[in-house]
This record gives structure tokens, C-alpha cells and sequence, in this order.
């Protein structure tokens, strides 16, 4: 009797228990489409109130405004669009200095900290103390405001090698011009790149087939750097360099870098720096204490030591933190609105905003490209995680 | 284990300095320089520092211009906040060295029972006060609001309501009902993946479009919430990671004592996790101390900005770079001071729960 009524409770549990968690998520739901609901009607009487047209056909209008760095063609007549995608770039192109030069400057300050030299840890201990507990924006303002601002004019630049020239409107750096020798070398180039990657089959070829192959490296660098240098030797250098001059005021060629994208890649990277040091550190410390012992055992210095046995494996350990810093400093290039760097922040969730008067189409396009551009670039992280723990394994 | 003794440390320190001759040079150019820029350092923010007197007296001082500060002072802590009424701040002040002093110290003991008034009570009790219009307290807008006192009202707010945002989060995540959980997925992913600049121009712009039409929240209302709800979603990863620490075996104990389902997480499990996550959520709170500078770019003239804007004031613009780096080394020293005092909390914290085991 007992039995027959636990087996027939049992069903009744599991149907009131599906019963009740549908009930709930409905109820949930119903509560999160009545809020969007609400929010929605709110906004189309707001708007309407306004009179504001509503919909993307903005994008095809011409903006109007200039933006001071641009890496494609643009001007006050293109249109919403074409400013949208000047803006995307000028953030993407900022993240990717500011990326190499954490990167470089972290590792050196995590290798730092591990070095044998007290005094020499220390100071990178202190470098990464000092920074990681300031607010960026004041460093950002601190570089921009009172390092870059107090520059000297044009005439009193500093100059590095009378090439390189800083001055309070940027630094200027020798603009790179297309020479008689560039389409045989670029043609030499190809022919290497496509050499030695067939050079490097026929090599994983031949080891698979008899575990034995001559040495891949030097052979495929030979491939690499020879078609270009015999090019360059018969047709001249492949790249002229124009460089900047003073005339009057004012420098006349080379590249302008405006003192908003200087002041914005140095406070990045120095801040990200600061991180990435600490990220190295970790790695280091990942790495067993008896692998440095037996390397130095066998007689290797200690910069064979760092580039063989420490570094590959601290990698390992090193590169997912890594790439979640890396995202960290794409998400800080939006502090450049703080300067008037023109991002995508500035251009659009600041002046695109005012001249159209549709806050909401335009801040759905913003979040939808730093979402997106976060996505793609986590993906290609997790996709380069699980390479290495496989090639690990 | 029994630390080597002094002198054998000694001379390994001594000897990890001049090991090589490559490593003896650099110890010496490191200590050369060393001992170049501290004391030059000290001769700078003491020494030759001007400790009164107007901008014109700062030109052509070779250290810092500390009156400067001195002057600008009653705007570096309360902004435009209204003479008569700056006890009120000064209330929030004494309130957050005491909330910071009951939590830190190692004797106080039901350090839950205060940090929950901290989050529930305490934040609503100190709207009022400051905002006042109540209670016999004469109604001081935001828009009056600045300086250290915006910076803690806003990174108090920030810190009391993310704490249970996150943690509704991450509940939400851990939910059984698919639906919660793509929902709070969903909301923290969105929260994690758009920098918060561009967050804050969203609750400047777009938030006061989806409230009813009339309701036109203050600047500093639209962005606590977007601080709040930014830093919420950070919280909500720290209390993931503190949930899964969890033991199963925890869940299963409580249900077998006949808990219920809030019961478990209420009395058992919670508990264990805000101990295990408490170095996650300073640092979380050093993230927000850090933030907040950010208004700066909506025009609220939080304690940095009120510097900046004596810096760009035409007054002091004469003091040349004297004034400007005196401005950004007192901001740099007080963010320092918090940031790295918390840091430090926190990763004492993470140590003793290493020695634990």
C-alpha cells in the first residue's frame, strides 16, 4: 500500500516541481516584457514629444562634423557611416599600440621582478605598486595635461636624431613613401613567404616519414629575408622616407601624431604595464623551482635559462590573464574621450548623439561594436587557449 | 620552519647585489640614482615647497606649491556644498572612517550583522542627511554636490549597491530556471563587455527617455545607477567564483538538516562564500575608488576634478608648472593612499586564508 503510493506521488512531485519552475520563469518573463514594455512606451512618447524621427537612416545622412585624426578618407560631407567607421579604427588602432607596448614594457618589469638583483625587483615592484593604484585617468591627465601641454613649441622641439621631432602639437615621425624598388622587393618578399612555407611542409614531410630533417629555422629565415635583400640591392630601396622639416612655425612633412593619441598610448600602456608585470610574475612563480635548478646544473647562463626553460613554460600560465588584460585595455581606450581623442566614444556616444538627437539608435551602434569587438576578440583568445593546453598536453 | 639567520640573510642580500660584475654595475647606477631622486624628491615637496602666499609666488619656486591646495581646500572637500550646511558632510566623512574601521579591525566581531546595516540602512539614512528637504534640513541639491564629498557619496553608493545587484546576479546565474539564467548571463555579459564611459553616456542619454515622462533624474542619480549596475556585474563574478568554492557537500548537509532552499543559501552557504570572496570584492572596491574619477568626463566635479579646475583656474595658471604638479601629486598621493591601503587588506586577507589552508 505504501509503496504504491510513493510511486504514484513520485510523478506528482516531479509535474508540480515542472509546474512551478514553469510558472515562475513565466512569471519572470512576463515581469522583464512588461518593464521593456513600459520602458519602450516611455521612450516613443519622449521621443515623440521631441519630434525625432526615429530609425537608422542617419547612418547615409553626411555628418557634418570634422574629426581631427581619420586613417581612411574623410571629410564634414561623408556621411554617418563612413564617420562611424574612422572613429572604430581610430580606437582599434590605439588599443593595438598601447597592446604592444604593455606588453613589451610588462614582461620587462615582470622578468624584473624576479631578477636575482634586489635593488632591481624592487624598483619594478614599486613601478607596479605605483601605478596599479592610481586612477588612470588621472595618469591619462597627468601625461596629456602636464607632460605633453608644457612640450615646447615647433622651433624648440625636441628631437631624436633630427628624424623623430616632439613638440607641443605631437610627435612627428618620418612619413614612409613608396620607392622605385618597392614592387620587386614586396614581389621578392611573396616568393620568399611562399618558399618558405613550402619549405616548411616538405620539412614536417620528411620528419614524419624518417624522423629526421635538417634544421627548419635557418633555413626558413634564409627564405625569408634573401629574395628581398637581392631585390632590394638590383631595384633600389623598396621605401623613401620624407622627412619632417621646420619651415616657418610649423613642420612641413612626416606623420603628425596628434599629443591625444601620444598622451592615451603611453597612459595605457604604462597602467597596463603594471598588470601584465604582475601577470608575468605569477607565471614565473608558476614554473617549478627545480626546473631553474637543473637548467642551471647543466651549465646554462641565466639568459638561456629565462629564454629556454622559464618562458615557454610560464606562457602557459601566462597567456589567459593576458588576454583578459588585453580586452581590459580595448575597454580603457574609451577613456579618451576625457582628452578629446576621437574614439568611438567621443565620436559617436558625445558628438553623434548632440547632432542627431537619437540617443537611442546611436548608443545601441556604440555598445553593439564594443560588444562585438569584445566578443571576436575573447573568442580568438579561448581559441588560442585551448591550442596551448592541447600542445601541452 | 625556522627562518635562516640575520646574518646569513644578510650576506645572500648582499651577495644577490655585486654577484656579477654586470650585476655590481647596475646595483650601484640603481643606488646612484636612487640616491639622487629621493633626496631630491624630499627637497621638492618639502624644501623648497611654498606653503603660502598667491599663484605669482609659486612661478619661480623650484618645489612644490602646497598653497595652492591650502587655498582651494574648502572646494577640494566640498565642492559648492553650502557653508552653513558642511557639517552634514563632514557626518559622512566621520561615517566612513568609522563603517572602514569597524569592518578592517580583527576584534570587531558580527562584522555581517554590519555590514548588512551598511548596505540596507545606512545608504538611505545618508541621502537624507546630505540631501536633506527633510527632517528640519534645508534641501541642498546634487548639482551642489563636489569635491571628496561627491567622490565618497558616489563610491559609497556605488560599493552599497552593487554589493547586492552582484550578488542577485549571481544567484540568478547559478539558477535552475533556464530562463533566470540566460537573463542574468545575458545582463552581466552585456555589463562586462561595454567599457563603462560608454555606459555612462547610455544612463545620460537613454535612461531618462525610458522613465516616465516628466521624471528627469539628477546627472549624479543616472550615474549611480550606471556605477551601480557596472560594478555590479564585476561583483557578480568575484560571488560566482565564491559560490563554486562551495563544497556539494555543504548543499547536501543543509538539505538533509530539512532547509530550505533560501535557508541553505541564507544561513549556510552564503556565509562561507562572502568570507572566501571578501580580497575579490576590495578589490573590486579599489576598481570603484579608481572609477569614479570617470564623472570628470559628464562635467560632475568630483574631488580630481575640483583639482583639475583649480589648475585651469586663470588665477593659478600663472603659478606655472609648479601648481600643475603640485595638483596632480596631492590627488596621485590621496588615490594612492586608498587604493593601495585597500590593496594591501586585501591581499593580507588572501594570505591568511593561504596559511589556513
Amino acid at each position: 500500500m505504501r509503496a504504491a503510493g510513493a510511486s504514484a506521488s513520485a510523478p506528482n512531485i516531479s509535474t508540480r516541481r515542472r509546474l512551478a519552475s514553469g510558472l515562475t520563469q513565466g512569471a519572470v518573463l512576463a515581469a522583464v516584457a512588461a518593464l521593456l514594455w513600459l520602458a519602450a512606451t516611455n521612450a516613443a512618447e519622449n521621443l515623440g514629444r521631441l519630434g525625432v524621427a526615429g530609425g537608422f537612416g542617419f547612418l547615409a545622412r553626411p555628418a557634418g562634423f570634422a574629426i581631427s585624426q581619420r586613417l581612411i578618407d574623410y571629410s564634414e560631407s561623408s556621411t554617418y557611416l563612413r564617420a562611424l567607421e574612422v572613429a572604430v579604427l581610430n580606437t582599434l588602432v590605439l588599443a593595438l599600440v598601447a597592446i604592444v607596448g604593455a606588453t613589451i614594457l610588462g614582461f620587462a618589469l615582470g622578468l624584473m621582478r624576479r631578477s636575482s638583483n634586489w635593488l632591481l625587483a624592487a624598483l619594478a615592484a614599486g613601478y607596479v605598486e605605483l601605478l596599479r593604484n592610481l586612477p588612470l585617468l588621472l595618469q591619462l591627465y597627468f601625461w596629456y595635461f602636464a607632460v605633453l601641454r608644457a612640450l615646447p613649441a615647433p622651433r624648440a622641439s625636441l628631437s631624436l636624431l633630427g628624424v623623430v621631432f616632439l613638440n607641443v602639437r605631437g610627435l612627428i615621425l618620418p612619413r614612409p613613401m613608396a620607392a622605385a624598388g618597392s614592387g620587386a622587393t614586396l614581389a621578392a618578399l611573396a616568393a620568399g613567404i611562399v618558399l618558405a612555407a613550402a619549405a616548411a611542409l616538405w620539412i614536417r614531410w620528411r620528419r614524419a616519414l624518417s624522423g629526421e630533417a635538417p634544421a627548419p629555422r635557418l633555413l626558413v629565415a634564409a627564405l625569408l629575408a634573401v629574395p628581398p635583400a637581392l631585390a632590394w640591392a638590383a631595384a633600389g630601396p623598396p621605401l623613401d622616407w620624407e622627412l619632417p622639416e621646420l619651415r616657418g612655425f610649423n613642420f612641413a612633412g612626416g606623420v603628425v601624431v596628434q599629443p591625444e593619441f601620444v598622451a592615451m598610448a603611453v597612459a595605457l600602456s604604462l597602467y597596463s604595464a603594471a598588470y601584465i608585470a604582475e601577470i608575468v610574475r605569477a607565471g614565473i612563480d608558476a614554473v617549478p623551482r627545480g626546473q631553474v635548478e637543473a637548467a642551471r646544473s647543466l651549465g646554462l647562463r641565466s639568459s638561456a635559462i629565462n629564454a629556454k626553460i622559464v618562458v615557454p613554460q610560464a606562457l602557459r600560465v601566462i597567456v589567459p590573464p593576458l588576454g583578459n588584460e588585453y580586452l581590459r585595455l580595448f575597454r580603457n581606450t574609451t577613456l579618451a574621450a576625457a582628452i578629446g581623442y576621437p574614439d568611438l566614444t567621443l565620436i559617436f556616444a558625445g558628438t553623434a548623439v548632440n547632432q542627431t538627437a537619437q540617443p537611442v539608435e546611436v548608443m545601441l551602434i556604440v555598445c553593439v561594436s564594443y560588444l562585438a569587438i569584445n566578443l571576436a576578440v575573447s573568442a580568438g583568445i579561448n581559441a588560442y587557449n585551448r591550442r596551448i593546453a592541447r600542445s601541452y598536453r | 620552519m625556522s627562518a635562516p639567520a640575520l646574518g646569513f640573510r644578510a650576506r645572500s642580500f648582499l651577495w644577490s647585489c655585486v654577484s656579477t660584475p654586470a650585476n655590481a654595475a647596475l646595483t650601484l647606477a640603481l643606488a646612484l640614482l636612487a640616491g639622487y631622486w629621493l633626496p631630491g624628491l624630499l627637497r621638492w615637496a618639502l624644501v623648497d615647497a611654498r606653503w603660502a602666499g598667491h599663484a605669482a609666488a609659486c612661478r619661480d619656486a623650484s618645489g612644490a606649491c602646497w598653497s595652492f591646495i591650502a587655498q582651494r581646500w574648502p572646494l577640494i572637500l566640498y565642492g559648492s556644498y553650502p557653508e552653513p550646511e558642511r557639517w552634514r558632510v563632514d557626518v559622512l566623512f566621520a561615517l566612513v572612517l568609522v563603517a572602514g574601521a569597524l569592518l578592517l579591525s580583527r576584534r570587531v566581531r558580527h562584522k555581517g550583522l554590519i555590514g548588512f546595516v551598511l548596505v540596507v540602512a545606512v545608504p538611505p539614512a545618508t541621502a537624507l542627511l546630505l540631501l536633506g528637504g527633510a527632517a528640519g534640513l534645508p534641501f541642498v541639491p546634487t548639482a551642489r554636490w563636489g569635491g571628496l564629498m561627491l567622490t565618497v557619496a558616489l563610491g559609497g553608493a556605488a560599493l552599497a549597491g552593487s554589493f547586492p545587484v552582484g550578488l542577485l546576479l549571481a544567484l540568478c546565474r547559478r539558477s535552475d530556471l533556464p530562463v533566470v539564467r540566460g537573463l542574468a548571463v545575458g545582463l552581466i555579459e552585456f555589463l562586462r563587455g561595454v567599457p563603462l564611459v560608454p555606459l555612462l553616456f547610455l544612463a545620460m542619454t537613454v535612461l531618462p527617455l525610458l522613465l516616465p515622462p516628466g521624471t528627469d533624474p539628477p546627472p549624479l542619480l543616472r550615474v549611480v545607477v550606471a556605477f551601480i549596475l557596472f560594478n555590479g556585474a564585476a561583483m557578480a563574478e568575484v560571488f560566482r567564483g565564491g559560490l563554486q568554492a562551495i563544497p556539494r557537500g555543504q548543499f547536501e548537509a543543509a538539505h538533509s538538516l530539512g532547509l530550505s532552499g533560501p535557508k541553505t543559501m541564507a544561513l549556510v552557504i552564503l556565509p562561507q562564500a562572502i568570507a572566501i570572496v571578501t580580497p575579490g570584492l576590495l578589490n573590486v572596491a579599489v576598481a570603484i575608488v579608481k572609477e569614479t574619477t570617470v564623472i570628470l568626463i559628464i562635467g560632475l566635479y568630483d574631488f580630481f576634478n575640483e583639482i583639475v579646475a583649480g589648475l585651469a583656474d586663470p588665477q593659478w595658471l600663472q603659478g606655472g608648472s609648479a601648481v600643475l604638479t603640485t595638483g596632480y601629486f596631492f590627488a596621485g598621493l590621496v588615490y594612492w593612499g586608498v587604493c593601495f591601503g585597500l590593496s594591501r587588506v586585501s591581499a593580507g586577507l588572501e594570505l591568511a586564508k593561504e596559511r589556513r589552508g
